[in-house]
């Protein structure tokens, strides 16, 4: 239980796509700096939920709170400005722009120039230039992506793409980070060290969370806690090892690995 | 020490300047062309940060000269007797501040039609703009103030020797201040922000940028300089008529801008000195100057359609 209110919250959050209720009835909260996992199998409203947090989606029905503050009506620039930033599962970088670019366009939010400075070009807008290749050459670093930062990003290995994704996503400096299924299309090696960074990027930037992830072992392996939706609804929530003792989980969806 | 961009815009307009000074000895075909390619490199640049770098489709241009060309011509002409001796009866003052004033009214004429239809996705500004050309023309043609359908005559040109000089310098300097400003722009943190939008809006918006904002900047930036555009043309032509802002207007700007590469500084202006020399040298076919403008067209976008000045050289990236 918390003891102030929790970073995000959702109460009763319903969506439905003319007769499709894509989710229905979740409430779920992610604490400041907790590492959260949300589960649940193909179609269960995943992504769904990821559009709705970020303003993409606004609910048919229900609530969602961001640091205290209900984000109904807002834009996905304003809740971005609030703190949270995301990666998609399709991959959404800015395929024309060099690595580089793609990282440094994401400062946008912290920016003290705009359109006037960038015709005055005056010795301040120069200095904030010069410091912004610094901090965007400290996060392309973490994934060394540094080497090949005047490439252009569709350039990139699928799985280079998907580093360059939640480096971006950290220069908007967020407090909530929502991560879908940034694993996919690695190998076992590749994703074990993902979740490893991921873990590192937590802690060095004091982040919370929201991680989609299909692998069980790994999300059982770095989450505090996990969230499972079944068809849109919530069916579980807990501890790793309580999801992992959990009937209603293993018969929607371990029961099928196992099978 | 000012920036290496700053320095080369000075030097740019230096040579404006020195043009200037010697287009007295000009051949006046050579120099009716120079100046032609100088308003077209005005409206390709412009319309390339809407079209080309923020991935808008805008059909406007033409309206947003029209009324650039109209605000201009009436402070120059119509209101001239009257507002010339306030600045010293001094061509010099006058001029830049119609075109400004140009630029002004098309920014704000881009403000009303762009920020109703920028917000949705989708091809809406593609049919706003057209419509807007088109009820620019027919309002023109019954506003008897600036002359209804008939149009404003005997604007003063470069014919004239007191208005000459001016003319000249600001058809010079005007293309090389419109580059300057949309590079300007988008080089910087802030103006890779309208190349993210064409890329990908919803991404632009996830990583916190106001796409709205982005594109209607980019909009009203790009009407601005039609508006200028549409000053010089008026007092290089001398006269203005409401039929000559239409649609095929509009079209040839955005030739230019798909054949200069979309979103290529370079390529979009070297297309821009291209279509509009050749355009003026098939003047001496007549009739069959629009067939054969229009088949070289064809041939281009069939053989080039990435555009014709793309290798790597220009390839559009950071500075
Ligand atoms: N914009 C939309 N319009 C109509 N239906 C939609 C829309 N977005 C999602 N859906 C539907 O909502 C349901 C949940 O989709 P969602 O993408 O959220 O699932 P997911 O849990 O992310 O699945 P996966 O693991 O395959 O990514 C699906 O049936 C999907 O077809
Ligand atoms: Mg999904």
């Amino acid at each position: 239980m918390f003891m102030t209110t929790p970073l995000l919250q959702l109460t009763d959050v319903t969506i439905r796509f003319g007769g499709l209720t894509a989710v229905s009835g979740v409430s779920a909260t992610v604490g400041e700096r907790e590492l959260v996992g949300l589960i649940g199998p193909n179609g269960a409203g995943k992504t769904t939920v990821f559009n709705l947090i970020t303003g993409v989606y606004q609910p048919t029905e229900g609530r969602i709170e961001f640091a205290g503050e209900p984000t109904a009506k807002l834009r996905p620039f304003e809740l971005t400005e609030r703190g949270i930033a995301r990666t998609f599962q399709n991959i959404r970088l800015f395929p024309s722009l060099t690595v580089f670019d793609n990282v440094r366009v994401a400062f946008h939010l912290h920016l003290a120039h705009d359109a006037v400075h960038s015709l005055t070009r005056g010795p301040k807008f120069q200095r904030e230039e010069v410091e912004l290749r610094e901090r965007t050459r400290e996060l392309l670093s973490i994934f060394s992506l540094e080497r090949v930062q005047e490439e252009p990003a569709k350039s990139l290995s699928y799985g280079d793409q998907r580093r360059l994704e939640i480096i971006r996503a950290l220069a908007t400096r967020p407090k909530l980070l929502l991560l879908d299924e940034p694993a996919a299309g690695m190998n076992p090696a590749e994703k074990v060290e993902l979740m490893k960074l991921i873990q590192f990027i937590q802690e060095k930037f004091r982040l919370a969370i929201l991680l989609v992830e299909h692998d069980m072992k790994v999300v059982m392996g770095i989450c505090q806690r996990i969230h499972v939706l079944e068809y849109g609804r919530k069916i579980a929530e807990g501890t790793p090892a309580e999801i992992r003792a959990n009937p209603a989980v293993i018969a929607a969806y371990l029961g099928k690995e196992h099978a | 020490m000012p920036p290496k961009s700053q320095l080369c815009l000075l030097a740019a307009l230096a040579v404006a300047g020195v043009a200037t000074a010697f287009a007295g000895r000009m051949d006046p075909y050579f120099l009716d062309v120079l100046l032609s390619v100088g308003v077209s490199v005005v409206l390709a640049a412009s319309l390339n940060l809407i079209n080309g770098f923020t991935g808008q489709f805008s059909l406007g241009h033409a309206g947003f000269m029209a009324v650039g060309a109209y605000t201009a011509a009436t402070l120059t002409k119509t209101l001239g007797a009257k507002l010339l001796p306030l600045v010293g009866g001094q061509p010099w003052v006058l001029l830049p501040l119609a075109l400004f004033a140009g630029g002004l009214t098309a920014a704000l004429a881009g403000f009303l039609v762009g920020a109703p239809s920028l917000r949705l996705k989708g091809d809406y500004l593609a049919i706003v703009t057209l419509g807007f050309g088109e009820i620019i023309k027919v309002i023109l043609q019954n506003v008897e103030f600036v002359g209804g359908a008939l149009g404003l005559n005997g604007l003063p040109t470069t014919l004239n020797p007191a208005w000459s000089g001016v003319i000249v310098f600001a058809t010079l300097a005007a293309p090389m201040l419109t580059v300057y400003v949309v590079w300007g722009l988008l080089n910087s943190t802030y103006g890779r922000g309208f190349l993210a939008v064409a890329d990908d809006e919803v991404a632009a918006e996830a990583m916190g940028l106001n796409t709205t904002r982005y594109k209607i900047t980019a909009f009203v930036v790009g009407a601005f300089f039609a508006g200028v555009a549409g000053g010089l043309y008026a007092h290089i032509k001398g006269t203005l008529t409401p039929g000559g802002f239409d649609f095929n207007k509009s079209i040839e700007i955005v030739v230019m801008v798909i054949l200069g590469g979309m979103g290529r500084h370079v390529g979009v202006i070297l297309a821009a000195v291209l279509l509009t020399v050749l355009s003026e040298t098939l003047r001496k076919f007549g009739d069959y100057r629009m067939i054969l403008y229009s088949l070289l067209l064809i041939v281009l976008m069939l053989t080039r359609p990435q555009g014709l000045f793309t290798w790597p050289l220009w390839k559009r990236k950071a500075a």
